[in-house]
């Protein structure tokens, strides 16, 4: 085969096929221990499926990114309200017993209100007005930050519901199986059939008018009505596509050969879903319940520039575009920032909610 | 084992039926015959070998047996009683175990080793300090040749071969009499299957096993098999101990399979003649009349399409069932 | 001019953790006629040696170096066009699976007939005359009928008889059959394995048979590949791998096939586990598994040393029996020839 070989080849054949070289010392020959063999065996270090699956996680550049800017803006609703000086519904130029002072409406980001010029004037030092402030003479910063906090404990608290729900319902469907599940399944399919952004709209104005006099009095009324709304349409509408997908995950994992074995153990139903079901589905319910956040982050900003979403004062990312869309072209900051707060968070969620899919989705595991 | 009467035999399964409902649509059903009338027994500390192929239900046969379906006829004794009740059941989950075929889709992948070999010993509450269950995780280990250092370790860290041996650790924790093994080495290699199969032997020899075991293999089955079953479409064609029945298969079908094995010896394999069988293994929802391998057997005639051949002795201790094989009548 | 030759291929694919070395430099010659046999455990990098030829690696694979010559023309680096001209018509494959080849939304007569008509000068007329001349020649009855059948609808042992009846329609030179019979049943398998064999010797093809199974080697092959960990540790004509196997896996892989039954025998296994393919170790990657390892097996890899004009072995134990025989002597054995190695020879 190599040819030039062949010059050199004085014997009858060749031994080697393919330019080689060794070196042979006294002791090369000489068996090896069984120890030297083990030595070569080496086992890969030993990885859990969390380890593995956040060291990829690490390894993501966007991924990682996107959890700076979120725990950022996390830690900042948390925080800022509480050493910021005003609140977010402070009416700057309303003191009680005095005419309402005009100077505090629409003033642009880092000017100063009549009575906060003069004691600047007389050296004290003013807290500044980031971004100004709105129509009613309050601080825009502060009205952003309690927005995004709004936006954020509502995407929160509705996928929690949404996952609490869509896991049980579609476990249930799943391991159940049979005319259980079709029963179910048909419930969901009808669902899914529903227009959902009619439904939210009808249901958050039939919801509104319901709950506006009872609400009075109650716990739920610092939530206002038009929050808990939002809340019942998640409930009611957005768990199907979770439970859909549990079931579909439960469905082909009792088919697998260790739930089988769980079985031929003795193990009971609720071991069998507590121990080899639902740790397997952990991946799949994180993954879709990170996607379902900025989701829900999105309907509600949506529904509260439609008028629809919080109650004032209470202002949400939405809201607060919304009311901005009346001096849109003097003060056009005021849509903006909201908006690009909004795309921020949803779009960190969904890329974040990629990032946990590569890292944790066992079929793409290497 | 003293509030037994000592039968001979470990298992008895006298007719047993597993039939399944096949959807086909808006309410219809078909039925599918996977095990229709198969009886046979394991005597204790033996091993029975169910060969056959495709789909003719040997997998059927061995979750039957293990109370994993339930059978749509006939009867199993286990030590020779039937069992009824829940309790009965979860009693004899503690005597009989299975191994799977599947190395891969057997272990949990979220459980440890050390879980997964220990949860026969939760589920039944065989321990009374975590140590114990400690030292009884151990010991499985090293019964199964894995190093016991690995119990904090996840499945998906071992070789295939390595994961029949957790799987093997599991089904011996509760110490059982009975393993089923549902083709424990068709997905590993070559060396490696001899590893476990020599394991199985040691197993048997140390703890007095009794074992079904499920194979395609006709070569392996018959090194490890005392008695050898085959099946063809649900039924049990023939059986005999397995020097018998491997080197004088009696009923058409077995002496096709057993031609059919590709020899390991270029000379032998140039020598051998090989019965080629025409056509394929019908579907279990359409099973022939009469004899089911009619329709592939070489010498088929009139009767087997109309009578279903019984399976009888037709040697001592070897039992078929074909028409060819009857004791002429008058 | 033998019909294709590989030298020193060597394929791998770059993932996360590392490369792959799933070829690494693998060297065979198949001539006209001939039916070769790769073996080899799971992972041993047969099928990837049977891809490179037809360059159909799925993704991160890569031909890194080597030649494969077909009919003398380079295949490495060639083309795309001109490897697609090839694939087909002048090298068929058949894989394990028959359904993930098959497209289950076309018919049977469909799918063979573009196969006829993508790679000769037939018209559909002529085609479908040739498709149903090959249904008959894989033996299948009813071949008008079959035509017009779905792949569903057909057994695992029918799919594979229409695999090879597309595989052979353009009348390859070589057919590459990855685990043919591997999905199938043993009555099955005998029926495939036949057939095949009848059609090699009727259309005088080269097969390529890629499998597992010690029993299909015995049974179809001239010459045999032992593999293990993306090398060659033995190759040789089926008698010499069976009855003078010269590398020590092979021995283990004879020694652990059950022969009799229990009270004849205990089996022999090989000790250990395969290796693992991001962590080979430096020397030969048997030898940690290896009864009989010496110091230099742990060291470094034995090439393929030959043994006589058709069996060769990369195995150090040869060399120390070539040693203690007095063929080579250790001094004059190494014959530098330039900076990367030297040639050795006797
Ligand atoms: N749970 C089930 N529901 C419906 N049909 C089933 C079920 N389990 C098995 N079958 C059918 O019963 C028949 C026998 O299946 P079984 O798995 O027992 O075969 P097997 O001999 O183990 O085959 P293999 O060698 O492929 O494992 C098959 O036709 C199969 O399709
Ligand atoms: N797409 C891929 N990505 C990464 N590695 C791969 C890929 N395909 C194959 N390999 C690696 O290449 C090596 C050889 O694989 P190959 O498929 O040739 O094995 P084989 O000998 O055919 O085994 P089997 O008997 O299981 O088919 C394996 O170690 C495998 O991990
Ligand atoms: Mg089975
Ligand atoms: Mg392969």
């Amino acid at each position: 085969m190599v040819n030039d070989m062949n010059e050199n080849n004085r014997q009858e054949h060749k031994h080697f096929l393919s330019p080689f070289t060794f070196h042979i010392k006294a002791d090369s020959f000489i068996p090896a221990t069984e120890d030297e063999r083990r030595q070569q065996i080496l086992m890969r270090e030993s990885t859990s499926f969390w380890k593995d699956g956040f060291r990829r996680l690490k390894r993501n550049k966007v991924a990682m990114t996107c959890i700076f800017v979120l725990s950022f803006l996390i830690l900042a609703v948390l925080f800022v309200p509480i050493f910021w000086p005003y609140s977010y519904d402070d009416q700057l130029g309303v003191t009680r017993g005095q005419p309402v002072d005009a100077s505090y409406n629409n003033l642009h980001p880092f000017e100063y209100g009549e009575t906060e010029l003069e004691l600047i004037e007389s050296g004290e030092r003013v807290f500044p007005h980031i971004f100004g402030t709105d129509s009613l003479g309050r601080d825009y910063f502060i009205r952003v930050v309690f927005g995004a906090r709004v936006s954020l404990s509502v995407g929160l608290f509705a996928s929690i519901l949404v996952l609490i729900i869509g896991t049980i319902y579609g476990s249930v469907s799943g391991y159940v199986g049979g005319k259980l599940d079709l029963v179910m399944m048909r419930i969901v399919d009808m669902i899914y059939a529903l227009p959902d952004m009619l439904v939210i709209i009808l249901l958050s104005v039939v919801l509104n008018r319901v709950f506006e006099d009872r609400l009075a009095g109650t716990v739920f009324a610092a939530l206002g009505a038009n929050m808990i709304s939002i809340f019942i349409v998640f409930a009611l509408l957005y768990w199907v596509g979770m439970a859909r997908l549990i079931r579909g995950q439960i469905l082909s994992l009792k088919e697998q050969d260790f739930v089988l074995a769980a079985k031929s153990i003795g193990a009971s139903h609720a071991r069998i879903i507590r121990k080899h079901l639902l740790p397997n589905c952990i991946s799949v319910i994180i993954i879709s319940t990170a996607l379902q956040i900025p989701s829900a982050i999105f309907t509600e900003s949506f529904l509260s520039f439609l008028g629809l979403g919080v109650s004032a004062p209470m202002p949400s990312l939405g809201s607060l575009a919304n009311s901005a869309l009346a001096g849109v072209y003097s003060y056009t900051y005021r849509l903006v920032i909201p908006a690009i707060i909004i795309c921020l968070i949803v779009l960190s969620l969904n890329l974040l909610g990629d990032g946990l899919r590569d890292a944790f989705d066992p079929k793409l595991k290497a | 084992m003293s509030d037994y009467i000592d039968h001979e035999y470990m298992v008895e399964v006298n007719n047993l039926k597993k039939y399944f409902d096949i959807p086909l649509g808006f309410f219809r059903t078909a039925k599918l015959k996977a095990v229709d009338d198969v009886s046979f027994f394991i005597r204790k500390g033996e091993t029975l070998g169910l060969v056959g192929e495709s789909g003719c239900g040997k997998t059927t046969v061995g979750r039957t047996l293990l109370q994993l379906y339930h059978p749509t006829g006939g009867q199993i004794l286990f030590n020779g009683k039937e069992l009824h009740t829940k309790e009965e059941i979860q009693a004899f989950r503690m005597k009989a175990a299975m191994v799977f075929q599947d190395p891969y889709s057997s272990l949990n992948p979220r459980m440890t080793v050390g879980d997964i070999i220990g949860e026969p010993l939760d589920v039944h509450h065989l321990y009374k300090t975590p140590e114990e269950r400690q030292a009884r995780i151990r010991e499985l280990m090293e019964l199964v040749g894995l190093s016991s250092e690995h119990a904090t370790r996840y499945a998906h860290e071992f070789s295939g071969g390595q994961r029949q041996r957790i799987g093997i650790g599991r089904a011996l924790a509760v110490n059982p009499e009975l393993i089923v093994c549902d083709e424990p080495v068709s997905a590993l290699d070559v060396s490696i299957q001899a590893q476990i199969i020599n394991m199985f032997e040691d197993l048997q020899k140390k703890l007095g096993l009794t074992y079904l075991f499920i194979a395609h293999d006709i070569l392996i089955v018959r090194h490890i098999s005392d008695r050898i079953a085959v099946m063809y479409l649900g039924k049990i064609v023939e059986t005999a101990e397995s020097e018998e029945i491997c080197d004088r298969p009696l009923h058409p079908y077995t002496q096709s399979l057993m031609s059919a094995v590709p020899s390991r010896d270029p000379e032998t394999s140039r020598k051998s003649q090989r019965i080629i069988l025409e056509g394929d293994v019908p579907s279990p929802l359409h099973v022939p009349s009469g004899c089911p391998f009619r329709t592939r057997c070489p010498k088929a005639f009139a009767r087997c399409t109309e009578e279903v051949p019984l399976l009888r002795e037709v040697a001592p201790n070897h039992f078929a069932s074909c028409h060819l094989l009857e004791p002429k009548q008058e | 001019m033998s019909l294709l030759e590989v030298n020193s291929l060597k394929t791998s694919f770059l993932v996360r953790t590392g490369e792959v070395k799933a070829v690494d430099g693998v060297s065979f010659t198949l001539e006209k006629g001939k039916v070769l046999g790769i073996v080899g455990e799971s992972g041993s990098g047969k099928s990837v040696t049977a891809y490179s030829i037809l360059q159909i690696l799925s993704h991160p694979g890569k031909i890194i170096g080597g030649s494969i010559k077909l009919n003398d023309e380079e295949l490495v680096g060639a083309n795309p066009s001109f490897i697609q001209k090839i694939r087909g018509n002048k090298v068929s494959i058949i894989f394990q699976d028959p359904m993930t080849c098959l497209n289950p939304v076309f018919t049977i007569g469909n799918q063979l007939m573009e196969a006829i008509l993508l790679h000769t000068s037939r018209n559909k007329k002529e085609a479908r005359e040739r498709a149903l001349e090959m249904i008959r020649l894989v033996g299948i009855n009813d071949p008008e009928k079959r035509l017009k059948q779905y792949p569903h609808e057909l057994s695992g042992g029918m799919r594979q008889r229409i695999m090879i009846a597309m595989a052979l329609a353009c009348e390859p030179d070589v057919l590459i059959a990855d685990e043919p019979t591997t999905a199938l049943d043993v009555t099955i398998q005998a029926q495939i394995l036949e057939l095949m064999k009848k059609l090699q010797k009727e259309l005088g093809m080269a097969i390529i048979m890629v499998t597992h199974d010690l029993g299909v080697i015995v049974q179809m092959c001239d010459e045999v590949i032992v593999m293990y960990a993306g090398r060659i540790c033995e190759k040789g004509t089926v008698d010499e791998i069976f009855y003078e196997p010269k590398h020590e896996y092979t021995k283990g892989l004879i020694r652990s096939i059950p022969y009799g039954s229990k009270k004849e025998s205990r089996l022999i296994p090989i000790s250990g586990s395969p290796v693992d393919v991001l962590n080979l170790p430096k020397g030969c990657a048997f030898a940690p598994r290896c009864d009989k390892a010496m110091k230099i097996c742990l060291e470094q890899k034995c090439e393929l040393v030959s043994l006589n004009q058709t069996h060769s072995s990369s195995c150090w134990l040869n060399i120390a029996d070539l040693i203690d025989k007095g063929q080579i002597a250790p001094d004059e054995s190494i014959v530098p020839e330039d900076k990367e190695g030297g040639t050795a020879n006797v």
